[in-house]
C-alpha cells in the first residue's frame, strides 16, 4: 500500500438521455441501458478492449435476474471481459456512492481506473407475485410427492394472485416520498411560487445546456432519444402555476407534478482513474475528486424530514474539508423535489436549525443562486434513481473544468431511507 | 435483404429468362489470378516499369492482326476467322499508350484490347495509360489521347463479368515527369479489387513533392499509425470508410452528430477507435477536432487524413425549397468543410493535418449530373468538386505535400438506398457497367486509396465510384 493517497480525477461521463416511464425506452430493459451507456464511455475515450480496474454500478428497481447486472453490462460490452464490476444500491444515491467507491479505491492505489454509476427503469419495474402465492410456489416445489405439491398450491387464495408493483412508499412509514417531502415543505414553509420558479429555470437551463452543444460529450442518443424526453424549453412559471397539487393535503398543498420529478427511464456512467493512469491513456482530467460524506436522519420517528439528510452532511463534509458555502463556485443540489432543494437551503440559512441540529454557532451560510444547478437538474432531465449520481457528477466536472484549475463544485443527493450523500470536486 | 434484387439473381428461371446476372465483384487487395498481360502502342514502358515495382506477374500481350487470326469452322461447318486466343484467361490487360501519338498507334490499341475482350477473368481489368492530351503537343497526338478516353469508356460498357476499364492519365512531357513509384498505388489499386465498382473512369496522376518509396506502395497496412478523421461515420458509407481505413492501420477518430452517437459508438469500438461527437457546422468544429486528436495522440499527434463523409439530403422540387431546406444542405455538406479544412491546415495548429497529409471529399454523381429535387445537395456535391479542383491544384498545399481529392459514389447499397421504391431502386442499381449497386466499402476503398501515403502524386482528382452509372457520364 503506497504512503501517500493519489488523487483520484473524472475524467468524462456518458449519460443516455432520459426518458419518460412508459416513453421512449418502455421495452429497455436496465441491462440494454447501462450497456449502451457504457459502450458510449468506451468509445468517447478509445478504449475498447481494455481492461479497466473496475466498473461500479446500480438499479434501484430491480429484476432478480439482474443479480450480477453490471458485470453483465461489461461482458456485453466492448470492454475486455477481464474487467472485474459489481451492483451497489442506495436507493438515489446510488450513482454518487459508486462514485465514492471507485475514487476510494484509486485513490488508495487498489484499481488505478473505474467506472461509476448507475440505471434505472420505472418502465420496466419488476412485478413480484404476492406473498401467499409466492409461499405457496416455494412450498410446491420442495414437495416430493404429487399429493404434497397439489396440497401445497390448494393453499393459495384468489388474492394471493395479484402481483405486487415496487411503490414509491418508504416501508416504515407507508407514506410515499412526495407524501414525507410534502410534510417537510409545510414545516420550512416553502412557497409554491419558489417551487414553480426554480422548476422552470431547471428546463430553461437545462434546454440551454442541450442547445449550446454541453452534452456533445457527455452524451450519447440512445433508440430515438436524442434529448431528455421530460425536458419542457418552453414551460413557465404561469404555466407550472396552472397545474393541481398532488402531494399533501389543502389548502396549503404546493407540490405539483411540474415541481416534483417525473418517474423516469436511463443510465448515466462515468470514467475515473488516476491522474497517471489519465496520462498514460493522454485522458483528459475534467475534475479531482475531494471529499465526501454520507449522512442519515431518523425520520420514522418524525424527528427529521426524510430527504434531508444532506442538510446535514454538507456542513459536515464542509467542516472537515475547512471550507464554507462561500467557498463553493458550482452547487449541483439533486432536484427530487423543488422544495426539497428550498428546505435543504432554508435549513442552512436557519440558526435554529444549524445551532439546535448542526451544533453550529450560526448558520452555515445562503447559497449563491447564481451557481445553483447551472445547466439544470432532476426536475428538466428526469431521474432515473441510480442515474442521477452519474448525471451530476459528470455535468459539474466539465462544468468546473470550464471554469479552471481550483475551481471547487458540491453535489448534494437525498435519498430514499434518510439518506444523503453529498462529495466535493475540484476543477482541474 | 430478400427483395426483387436478390429474387432475379438467385433465380435460376431468371437467368433462362435473359434477366442480366450481377456478377459477384472480386474485392479488397487481391490480385487477379491470372497474369497481366502487357503490351505498349507507340512505344511506352511506364507501366511495364510499373508492374515490375509492383512485382505483379506479367506476360506479353496477344496483338491481333490480320496474321495471327484463326480460321474456326462453327457445327454448321460455316466458318470465320477469329483472333488469337489467351491460353486460359488473363487477370487485366494493362495498355501502355503513353507513346501514342497517330491514329496509326489507336490501331495497336485495338489489336491488343479485341483478345482480351474474350480473354479476362471474371472481375478482370483492362488499364491504359496515356498522358494529359494537352501536353501531347501537336493536334494529332492530342487527338490520339484524348482517343483513349472514347475506348476505355466504350470498353467498360461492353466487358462482363464484373470486368472494368479504367484509363490513367501521366505527366511525362512535362517539366515535372510522374515517376514510376508515383504511378504504383494507382495501378495497384485499379488491377486489385479495391477497384471492384470503378470503371471507365479517367485518373490523372502528376507528380508529387516527396516520391513514394517502394515499401510504402506495396504496404497492405498503409495507414499504420497514422490518424484518420472520418465525420458522418456512425452508419452507412462512413461507417464502412471507417472500418476499411481502420483495416489498413489507421487510428481513426470517428465523428458523427450527438444524435447519431449510439451507431457512431458501435463503429469506433469495433474498430479500437474513438467517436467524437460533433455537430460539423458548429463554428468550433475544426478546433475540437484537433483538440482531441492532440489531446488522444499527443502534442506530436497530428491527422494524416481527413474524410469529409458527413451529409444530409432534404429533397424537394426547388418551386418549393425553402432557405433552410438550402441553406441546411450546403451548410453540412459544403461549408462546414470549408471551414474544418481552414482550421486543420494551420501548420502550427496542434493536432492540425500532417505535412503530406490527405483531404478527401464525399461528392456525388447527383453533382455531376443534377437530380429532380435535389438542386440544394446537387450544389453542394458539385461545390465539392470544384472544391477538391481548387484545393489540388494550390501550390502552397503542394509544397506541403498536402493532396485534396473526392470520390463520387453512384448507387451504393445502404440502409438509406434500401428505403427507396423498388422500382426507382431496381433502375438505379442497374444503369451501370457492373449491373449492380456498389458496396460502402468500395467508396472506402476508393478513399483509402486516396488517402494513401503513396498517393502523392494524385490531387485535385474526383475519381467516380459508380459501376459506370449512365448518370452523368
Amino acid at each position: 500500500m503506497p504512503d501517500q493517497l493519489t488523487d483520484a480525477v473524472i475524467v468524462g461521463g456518458n449519460r443516455i438521455p432520459f426518458g419518460k416511464a412508459g416513453g421512449a425506452y418502455a421495452a429497455a430493459s436496465n441491462q440494454a441501458m447501462l450497456t449502451a451507456t457504457l459502450d458510449g464511455l468506451v468509445a468517447r475515450f478509445g478504449l475498447a478492449g481494455e481492461r479497466l480496474g473496475e466498473v461500479a454500478a446500480g438499479a434501484v428497481l430491480k429484476h432478480a435476474r439482474d443479480f450480477n447486472l453490471t458485470r453483465e453490462a461489461v461482458l456485453g460490452s466492448a470492454l475486455a471481459a477481464t474487467t472485474p464490476a459489481y451492483d451497489l444500491q442506495q436507493a438515489c444515491g446510488t450513482g454518487l456512492e459508486t462514485v465514492l467507491q471507485v475514487a476510494n479505491k484509486i485513490r488508495l492505489g487498489q484499481v488505478d481506473s473505474g467506472v461509476a454509476g448507475g440505471v434505472d427503469s420505472a418502465s420496466d419495474a419488476p412485478i413480484a407475485v404476492g406473498e401467499g402465492l409466492r409461499k405457496a410456489l416455494l412450498g410446491a416445489s420442495r414437495a416430493r410427492t404429487p399429493m404434497a405439491r397439489a396440497k401445497a398450491l390448494a393453499a393459495v387464495r384468489p388474492g394471493d394472485l395479484a402481483p405486487e408493483t415496487p411503490r414509491n412508499a418508504e416501508p416504515r412509514t407507508g407514506l410515499s416520498m412526495g407524501e414525507h417531502q410534502a410534510l417537510t415543505a409545510r414545516e420550512w414553509g416553502i412557497t409554491r411560487e419558489a417551487q414553480d420558479e426554480l422548476a422552470a429555470a431547471s428546463h430553461h437551463r437545462l434546454a440551454a445546456a442541450w442547445d449550446s452543444g454541453f452534452f456533445d460529450d457527455l452524451a450519447t442518443g440512445f433508440l430515438r432519444l436524442t434529448r431528455d424526453e421530460g425536458l419542457r424549453p418552453d414551460t413557465s412559471v404561469d404555466k407550472l402555476a396552472a397545474l393541481s397539487p398532488v402531494f399533501g393535503k389543502g389548502e396549503g398543498a404546493t407540490m405539483t407534478a411540474g415541481n416534483s420529478t417525473p418517474l423516469s427511464d436511463g443510465a448515466a456512467l462515468l470514467l475515473l482513474g488516476s491522474p497517471q493512469w489519465a496520462a498514460e491513456h493522454r485522458l483528459p482530467a475534467l475534475a479531482r475528486f475531494v471529499d465526501a460524506e454520507v449522512a442519515a436522519v431518523d425520520y420514522v420517528s418524525g424527528d427529521e424530514g426524510l430527504l434531508m439528510a444532506p442538510a446535514y452532511a454538507v456542513p459536515r463534509l464542509l467542516a472537515r474539508q475547512g471550507l464554507t458555502l462561500d467557498d463553493i463556485d458550482r452547487f449541483e443540489i439533486h432536484e427530487a423535489f423543488a422544495s426539497t432543494v428550498l428546505a435543504t437551503m432554508a435549513a442552512w440559512e436557519s440558526e435554529e436549525f444549524c445551532t439546535g441540529r448542526l451544533g453550529l454557532d450560526g448558520p452555515l451560510g445562503t447559497v449563491d443562486r447564481t451557481r445553483l444547478n447551472v445547466h439544470g437538474s432532476s426536475l428538466a432531465a428526469g431521474h432515473p434513481f441510480a442515474a442521477t449520481g452519474g448525471r451530476i457528477v459528470a455535468t459539474l466536472a466539465k462544468t468546473l473544468h470550464d471554469l479552471g484549475p481550483g475551481s471547487r463544485g458540491l453535489i448534494s443527493i437525498c435519498a430514499a431511507g434518510g439518506q444523503g450523500v453529498v462529495a466535493i470536486l475540484e476543477g482541474c | 435483404m430478400a427483395d426483387l434484387m436478390q429474387l432475379l439473381t438467385t433465380n435460376p428461371l431468371a437467368k433462362q429468362l435473359g434477366v442480366p446476372q450481377a456478377t459477384r465483384l472480386r474485392r479488397g487487395r487481391e490480385l487477379p489470378s491470372g497474369p497481366v498481360a502487357v503490351g505498349a502502342a507507340g512505344g511506352g514502358s511506364t507501366a511495364r516499369r510499373a508492374l515490375e515495382l509492383l512485382g505483379v506477374p506479367t506476360r506479353e500481350a496477344l496483338v491481333d492482326r490480320p496474321e495471327t487470326r484463326v480460321t474456326e469452322t462453327s457445327d454448321d461447318g460455316r466458318t470465320r476467322e477469329v483472333p488469337e486466343a489467351y491460353l486460359g484467361s488473363i487477370g487485366a490487360l494493362v495498355v501502355d499508350a503513353t507513346g501514342a501519338t497517330s491514329i496509326a498507334d489507336l490501331e495497336v490499341v485495338r489489336g491488343l484490347l479485341r483478345p482480351a475482350m474474350k480473354g479476362l477473368e471474371r472481375s478482370g481489368r483492362v488499364v491504359v495509360l496515356g498522358v494529359e492530351p494537352e501536353t501531347a503537343g501537336a493536334p494529332t497526338a492530342v487527338a490520339t489521347q484524348q482517343a483513349l478516353e472514347g475506348i476505355v469508356r466504350s470498353v467498360g460498357k461492353e466487358l462482363r463479368g464484373g470486368a472494368t476499364a479504367n484509363l490513367v492519365r501521366v505527366d511525362l512531357l512535362t517539366g515535372e515527369p510522374t515517376s514510376v513509384p508515383e504511378l504504383a498505388s494507382t495501378l495497384l489499386f485499379l488491377l486489385q479489387g479495391r477497384s471492384a465498382y470503378v470503371s471507365g473512369q479517367v485518373l490523372h496522376v502528376g507528380h508529387g513533392s516527396r516520391e513514394p518509396e517502394v515499401a510504402e506502395v506495396l504496404a497492405d497496412r498503409p495507414f499504420e499509425g497514422r490518424v484518420v478523421v472520418v465525420t458522418g461515420a456512425g452508419r452507412g458509407i462512413g461507417a464502412g470508410i471507417a472500418r476499411t481505413l481502420a483495416r489498413d492501420g489507421a487510428l481513426v477518430v470517428a465523428v458523427d452528430v450527438p444524435a447519431g452517437g449510439q451507431g457512431l459508438a458501435e463503429v469506433a469500438n469495433s474498430i479500437g477507435g474513438t467517436a467524437l461527437q460533433l455537430d460539423i457546422t458548429a463554428p468550433d468544429a475544426g478546433a475540437r477536432i484537433a483538440a482531441h486528436v492532440a489531446q488522444r495522440f499527443g502534442d506530436m499527434g497530428r491527422i494524416h487524413a481527413i474524410v469529409h463523409n458527413a451529409g444530409i439530403t432534404r429533397d424537394k422540387l426547388l418551386a418549393n425549397t425553402d432557405e433552410e431546406r438550402w441553406g441546411s444542405v450546403l451548410e453540412v455538406n459544403l461549408a462546414a468543410q470549408i471551414r474544418i479544412n481552414q482550421v486543420l491546415l494551420d501548420a502550427e495548429l496542434p493536432g492540425g493535418l500532417d505535412e503530406g497529409g490527405r483531404i478527401v471529399g464525399v461528392a456525388s454523381t447527383s453533382g455531376i449530373a443534377g437530380n429532380r429535387g435535389q438542386a440544394n445537395y446537387a450544389a453542394s456535391k458539385a461545390g465539392v468538386i470544384g472544391l477538391v479542383r481548387a484545393m489540388g491544384a494550390d501550390p502552397r498545399l503542394a509544397a506541403r505535400g498536402i493532396t485534396v481529392n473526392a470520390v463520387a459514389p453512384g448507387f451504393i447499397e445502404t440502409e438509406m438506398t434500401g428505403r427507396m421504391p423498388v422500382a426507382t431502386r431496381e433502375v438505379a442499381r442497374r444503369i451501370n457497367s457492373l449491373q449492380q449497386g456498389g458496396r460502402p466499402v468500395d467508396v472506402a476503398e476508393a478513399i483509402g486509396y486516396l488517402a494513401d501515403p503513396a498517393s502523392s502524386a494524385v490531387t485535385g482528382q474526383v475519381l467516380r465510384v459508380c459501376g459506370q452509372s449512365q448518370i452523368g457520364a
